[in-house]
């Protein structure tokens, strides 16, 4: 332990050291497939370990279950900056697997102890708290990170900081004369994820590498039992307890929003949904049941936590010094039933609403609205017979026009030059009954040849 | 790498200062923008975007029967969109009371498609669509409304005139339940 007391003996550093200031076998040797063309080469130097110490801001998202352990992971690894952002406070239920916590924290925001525990136990790290949705940090916020290793529990969460980050990514011009993604914007996301034995890590690199929507399609919508089963003919203890959640405490509550964190009103559902189970001979209503599907939780294994969150730890530290072939793309860990842990690629999705490449097009800034639907409709690569616009931070509002019912409310901007709606180099996303998914589409601002007299 | 990020610091504040990218878009408000721009004008049917254009997510939609048991009212369905749709199906909940074996006293809809059977394929027409086939067919097998379901599936007249009745309006007793349905037509 005399090397975690002493963040500078040469002893805390050895084994980062070798494998930073050494070439070997391991060692990336442009083993990145096609992700990076050219491939990026490790350059053993003694910087790498200042660099990780000192610059490399490390963002974990999430300090849950999985969040503790990267937070452990990541500082033991040598990363001394690191921010954690979460919107939740410690519940007494988190106690038995997320180690950074105790009884007297019950209560506190998860982001503020886990920090205060990492710097307290691994010295000359520094963790920065956030306690807040990941919602209220801005574009320039993010862009401040190295790395982004997320530990979310919803899919939500993930969707929405993925297209963040995919946002950031700005584009060049190759020396071949096309448009890729300038690679010093793009921030890489390590996401992990764990359910009972099961779980995943997943390397992102936005806009370069398959994004989370582009796979958005994998996952099986929530199981949602039908309303009327829950109203007349329950089968099971959940069936009773989603009864007393949906339909009879708003009945008797119409205006109250219930707290499902509350043990009160936790207490509330699992006395009526013992009732009517009594009522339907249906066995199996307990309280910690009860908990379970109101809150909706998910059975959360610590050792599984700890194996898939050292997986993403491993990544970003390979993806900050590139010391070794990081995972491309995705990790599938199945401890359910025997051990299964396969590797795959995700492919990246051409049409996707979030990071694909979008569609580049020149038009003067005083060209109108019905000027550049027409070109829309004229260009061989799109051939849009009836667009749908809309373009984040509009000057006029995100939507710039609209087909069918709400046609109306938007014909006055037609014959407004696009200069009054939007900036140069703005995205547009067009829809268009023709096309499935949506179309990512760049307009610049050129100037209009002009003619002299 | 660290000549990446090294290149990475001094290109990020330059672009910083620059504009701040193309902003971040929420899928789900995409999808809508396709979703309503397709949607057709219907008899029958009437949209109302309640918090003005620019809100896509918050809709009423006011259903008018022209034939079934239930033809000549106007029903209204509240629509909230999630963030996370289309994975996740849009919530309905019917604000007109309704003497009807899938709709219940609160307003809770027992449609297949917004719950169980929901993909992410659907779109708000076919949600739309589902909503005039409930008030077209009413389905005694899935009951929300117990008494109305073991009415249509006992006796169908009795069903049908009891909701003629109800269309006039007022206090009534069925079965020994009170209601007060609104008047209709």
């Amino acid at each position: 332990m005399a090397t975690l007391d002493d963040p500078d003996s040469a002893e805390r550093w050895a084994d980062v050291s070798l494998l930073t200031t050494r070439s070997g076998p391991l060692a990336n040797e442009g083993n990145y497939g096609t992700l990076f063309n050219p491939p990026v080469i490790f350059e053993p130097m003694p910087e790498i370990v200042q660099f990780i110490r000192n610059m490399a801001r490390v963002l974990v998202v999430g300090a849950g279950g999985l969040g503790c352990e990267l937070l452990k992971d990541l500082a033991l690894m040598g990363f001394g900056q690191i921010d954690v952002i979460d919107m939740d406070t410690i519940d007494v239920s988190n106690l038995n697997r997320q180690f950074l916590f105790r009884n007297a924290d019950v209560g506190r925001p998860k982001a503020t102890v886990a920090a205060e525990f990492v710097m307290k136990r691994v010295k000359g790290v520094t963790v920065t708290p956030h306690y807040c949705p990941i919602q209220e940090k801005d574009a320039e916020w993010y862009r401040g990170f190295q790395v982004i290793v997320m530990g979310l529990d919803s899919i939500e969460a993930r969707r929405w900081l993925n297209a963040m980050m995919c946002s950031l990514v700005r584009y060049e011009t190759s020396e071949a004369g096309e448009r890729v993604p300038d690679l010093t914007s793009v921030i890489p996301l390590v996401d992990g994820g764990t359910e009972g034995f099961q779980g995943h890590v997943r390397t992102i690199y936005p806009c370069v590498s398959a994004c989370f929507e582009c796979t958005l399609d994998l996952f099986p919508p929530q199981q949602a039992v039908p309303l009327c089963t829950i109203a007349e003919t329950p089968r099971s203890a959940a069936h009773c307890i989603l009864y007393a959640h949906l339909i009879e405490y708003p009945k008797e509550f119409p205006e109250g929003k219930p707290d499902k964190d509350d043990p009160a009103y936790q207490n509330w559902v699992y006395t009526h949904a013992l009732e009517r189970a009594k009522r339907f001979n249906i066995p199996g209503v307990t309280l910690m049941h009860t908990q379970g599907v109101i809150k909706n939780i998910i059975p959360a294994i610590a050792s599984t936590n700890a194996i898939v969150a050292a997986a993403c730890a491993s990544e970003a530290f390979k993806i900050v010094t590139n010391c070794a072939a990081f995972l491309d793309n995705n990790l599938m860990y199945m401890g359910g039933q025997g051990l299964y842990a396969p590797t795959f690629k995700y492919e990246r999705n051409a049409q996707c609403v979030v990071c694909g490449d979008g569609v580049v097009m020149t038009a003067a800034p005083q060209t109108s609205l019905t000027l550049l639907m027409e070109k829309m409709a004229e260009d061989p690569r799109l051939r849009l017979k009836a667009p749908s616009l809309s373009v984040v931070g509009g000057k006029k509002g995100d939507t710039l026009y609209m087909r069918g019912i709400l046609e109306t409310e938007y014909v006055a901007y037609l014959d407004l030059p696009i200069s009054e709606l939007f900036d140069s180099g703005a995205t547009l996303h067009v829809t268009d009954p023709g096309v499935p998914g949506s179309i990512r589409l760049i307009v610049e601002f050129a100037c209009e040849d002009i003619v002299l007299e | 790498m660290i000549k990446l990020f090294s290149l990475k610091q001094e290109k990020g504040k330059a672009a910083a200062a620059a504009a701040s990218g193309e902003g971040k878009i929420a899928p789900g408000l995409i999808r809508m923008q396709k979703d309503v721009s397709e949607l057709k004008k219907e008899k029958g049917v009437e949209i109302d975007f309640y918090n003005g254009k620019a809100d896509l997510m918050n809709f009423k939609v006011k259903i008018s029967p022209d034939d079934g048991f239930h033809a000549g009212g106007h029903f209204t369905f509240d629509v909230k969109v999630p963030n996370t749709y289309p994975h996740d199906a849009p919530k309905v909940l019917c604000e007109t009371l309704v003497f009807h074996p899938n709709i219940d006293m609160e307003g809770h809809v027992c449609l297949n498609i917004l719950r169980e059977d929901w993909k992410p394929v659907l779109t708000i027409s076919s949600v739309i669509m589902g909503l005039q086939f409930l008030m077209l067919e009413p389905n005694a097998d899935d009951p929300l409304n117990k008494e109305a379901a073991n009415m249509l599936a006992g006796n169908r007249r009795q069903f049908a005139e009891t909701v003629k009745r109800s269309f006039r309006g007022g206090p009534m007793m069925i079965n020994g339940k009170q209601y007060d349905f609104p008047r209709q037509g």
